[in-house]
């Protein structure tokens, strides 16, 4: 059985049609990226595997372990497995990162019926992921992404990944915005997570992510269909003479 | 340079546009319950025979009854205010009862009736000292007496007098004639007058010189009775170099009709005394759909009489039908300090009008001013405050911030900042900002695995992290529970 089966999937937001019968499988333990021009629907996608409000979905179906993803409602898709990396992490004034972070963790664990972590416990485990994730706690001590750069609030994302430990990790334009030193910190704590449990799902524009996390699968999304699948060297090409001309020949 | 400024600046936003965010706004007030207990009070209607009989029960010296009459005949003079942003029922005074008491009157500690240990006990506030809260001294109110005040004996030893107001007249008389009064005088507005002539009970503080409050000192006032009017009034007075840190707590049951509450609180600091006053007000708030509650009119205000003293409020109000409240400072020493720390929070269809007044008298005084409202429902909060610097107020500094949350679409936030600044010298500094809590904070919490009520109280627990910061620790906790529950069910 596939981790994630996404069949024919068509999604509208605001009454436009942008994804248009995409479909794609993902098992455990694989690295997918889904690479594609802008307005082909690659944030979309995140957004309604993470039940975001506003993206209504008129045909299809995704499945996650054998459960209709779709009929989740977001806090339970999270306590299912699924995270979403954000690509503008939210800012909450005055709502401590570790507060925030512990009770994600704890509500997650209360509903998959796991008993909570007390705050001894949490930081431990809190100190444990910030040694693989070589990020400073002072970032711990301050508001959730409350004046945060922007290599930052990535990054604080990926930590919150290592603590919240999904199944299926999407990542929605994590390398956005990120100067080389950024990206190549943010890969590492991605390339630590990997492990043959877990399946990632990484958005992106450019390929040079890819460099730094190599992935098993990179998929083309053009209008609203995965147009090419392929392995890592479709990235390298896609590198070399873009997007257009793109989806030619590709099975709908 | 003279120079004021009045502006205002008002917003209404949404959150979602769902139709259960504007039905679900139900909240749980668990104070609601009422106490059966043999009551003895007066009929209702008021005229000058109403204060006499008030003052004989209490068993005043002429004094005092002839300074409630005095009170009495300005406030006949008086036109009610309607200047805030409020819309009021027009309140018949002759309707209410302006004194209610347990039948078995005022006793120690020990003899208190034990359903009324029962209520308090079912409030939290249990008035048996050994289980009393560690280190808060408590002085209960109910209706229109004191029933208890716990560590009396531990306080005394300090030096320190704090009994119910009734008391204090028959024991501290000169004390009380000397500073009842002062800082607000009986004809300052029309609930101030109207509290002056009839009220009942309230608790009496005094810090001797040099003092330092052993104990975080606490009243809680309960109204119990139908068709009655509370109507308390504090004063606490810190001599030079003393620090007390004072909390009041008040509840109600739920009723259809509303009620009046109209206190007016007393603050006197001397040279180098400290007083922090900190307010959970959780008065019943009416139901879904506005009807009943208290209405509460307060007067509070405190005078930073001497050099280099200081006075800090601190309030979260979360009850009350129609709130109409502006805790004040007078900084009439020179580098006195005010402060006032305030979180507003409205709902269905609950009225807030409050702020605060600095006035700087002395040089180098300093105030400053958090106030966060957050209103959801189709509440209306607004926040009301004057920064007066006089002439004389040479080098004078104020910062004020004020920050509204808005929760739905149909609640409405206002800012109205008054300044009069007559010394060139003195600085006056105002932020505002208007937020809503967003789609993307919430789904940003939700893809978490929080879920939306968590997440709304979270986001709320942050706008007001300034604000909670200066609560006694006990009652931090306290406060952000309270705002939890009246939270309940605001986001559909």
């Amino acid at each position: 059985m596939n981790m994630l089966k996404i069949e024919n999937l068509h999604a509208r937001v605001e009454g436009k049609e942008i994804l248009k019968g995409l479909s794609l499988s993902v098992n455990a333990g694989e690295v997918h990226a889904i690479m594609g021009p802008n307005g082909a629907g690659k944030s979309t996608l995140g957004n309604v595997l993470s039940g975001r409000d506003g993206y209504e979905v008129t045909a299809g179906s995704v499945t996650y372990n054998g459960v209709d993803l779709l009929a989740l409602e977001p806090e339970a898709r999270a306590a299912a497995g699924v995270f979403l990396a954000f690509q503008y992490p939210v800012e909450i004034p005055g709502v401590n990162n570790t507060y925030f972070l512990r009770a994600a963790f704890n509500a997650q664990r209360k509903a998959r019926g796991e008993k909570e972590f007390d705050s001894m416990q949490f930081l431990k485990l809190v100190r444990e992921k910030l040694k693989v994730m070589q990020i400073s706690d002072e970032l711990l001590h301050r508001a959730v992404n409350e004046g945060f750069s922007g290599g930052e609030k990535k990054r604080n994302e990926i930590f919150q990944m290592a603590v919240l430990e999904p199944q299926l990790a999407i990542l929605d334009e994590t390398d956005s915005g990120l100067d080389i030193d950024a990206l190549k910190h943010v890969a590492d704590g991605v390339n630590a997570l990997r492990s043959p449990d877990r399946a990632f799902l990484m958005i992106t524009h450019y390929q040079r992510l890819l460099d730094y996390v190599v992935p098993d699968f990179v998929h083309v999304l053009a209008d609203g269909r995965i147009v090419e699948s392929g392995d890592k060297s479709l990235a390298l090409k896609l590198e070399e003479h873009g997007y257009a001309g793109l989806g030619e020949g590709a099975a709908a | 340079m003279n120079s004021s400024m009045i502006n205002e600046s008002s917003a209404t936003t949404t959150l979602r546009d769902n139709a259960e965010v504007a039905e679900a706004l139900g909240r749980s007030y668990t104070a609601g319950f009422v106490t059966e207990i043999e009551m003895t009070g007066l009929p209702p209607g008021l005229n000058e025979e109403t204060v006499r009989q008030i003052s004989a029960i209490k068993q005043e010296p002429a004094w005092m009854t002839e300074w409630r009459l005095e009170a009495y005949r300005h406030w006949l003079t008086m036109p009610k205010p309607d200047w805030a942003k409020l819309n009021i029922e027009p309140i018949d005074y002759q309707a209410i009862s302006y004194y209610a008491a347990p039948k078995a009157g005022p006793k120690s500690l020990a003899e208190v009736d034990p359903a009324l240990l029962e209520t308090y006990e079912k409030l939290g506030i249990p008035l048996h000292e050994r289980a009393a809260l560690a280190g808060v001294a408590v002085d209960a109110v109910f209706d229109s007496v004191s029933v208890g005040t716990t560590f009396r004996k531990q306080l005394a030893e300090a030096g320190v007098l704090f009994c119910s107001m009734s008391e204090a007249i028959r024991e501290y008389p000169e004390i009380v004639r000397q500073y009842l009064g002062s800082v607000v005088p009986t004809g300052d507005n029309f609930f101030a007058a109207l509290n002056s002539a009839v009220f009942s009970d309230g608790s009496f503080v005094f810090i001797p010189k040099g003092v330092r409050c052993p104990m975080e000192l606490s009243t809680y006032f309960r109204i119990n009775a139908q068709n009655t009017g509370q109507f308390e009034r504090t004063l606490i007075v810190a001599e030079e170099g003393s620090h007390v840190s004072y909390l009041e707590g008040c509840t109600a049951p739920k009723r259809d009709e509303n009620q009046l509450h109209a206190a007016v609180v007393e603050l006197v600091a001397l040279e180098k005394a400290q007083i922090k006053y900190s307010t959970v007000q959780n008065w019943y708030p009416g139901d879904e759909n506005g009807v009943g509650g208290i209405y509460n009119f307060v007067t509070k205000r405190g005078d930073c009489r001497g050099d280099d003293s200081k006075i800090s409020w601190t309030q979260v109000e979360t009850g009350s039908a129609i709130t109409w409240k502006y805790p004040s400072v007078v900084l009439r020493g020179d580098r006195s300090v005010g402060e006032f720390y305030s979180v507003a929070l409205t709902h269905h269809y609950q009225q807030a009008d409050t702020g605060t007044k600095m006035i700087h008298l002395g040089k180098y005084t300093k105030s400053k001013i958090v106030a966060k409202g957050i209103s959801a429902g189709r509440s209306s909060n607004s926040y009301r405050g004057l920064v007066k610097m006089e002439k004389g107020a040479e080098g004078a500094r104020n910062y004020t911030q004020c920050d509204s949350l808005l929760i739905g679409k149909k609640c409405g936030a206002h800012t109205f900042p008054y300044m009069e600044v007559k010394n060139p010298t003195a600085i006056v500094e105002h932020e505002a900002t208007t937020s809503k809590i967003s789609d993307d904070q919430m789904f940003y919490c939700r893809s978490r695995g929080i879920s939306e009520e968590d997440a709304v109280s979270m986001i709320v627990d942050g706008f007001c992290k300034q604000v909670f910061r200066e609560l006694p620790m006990e009652f931090a906790v306290e406060a952000k529970k309270l705002l939890e529950v009246s939270l309940e069910g605001a986001v559909g």
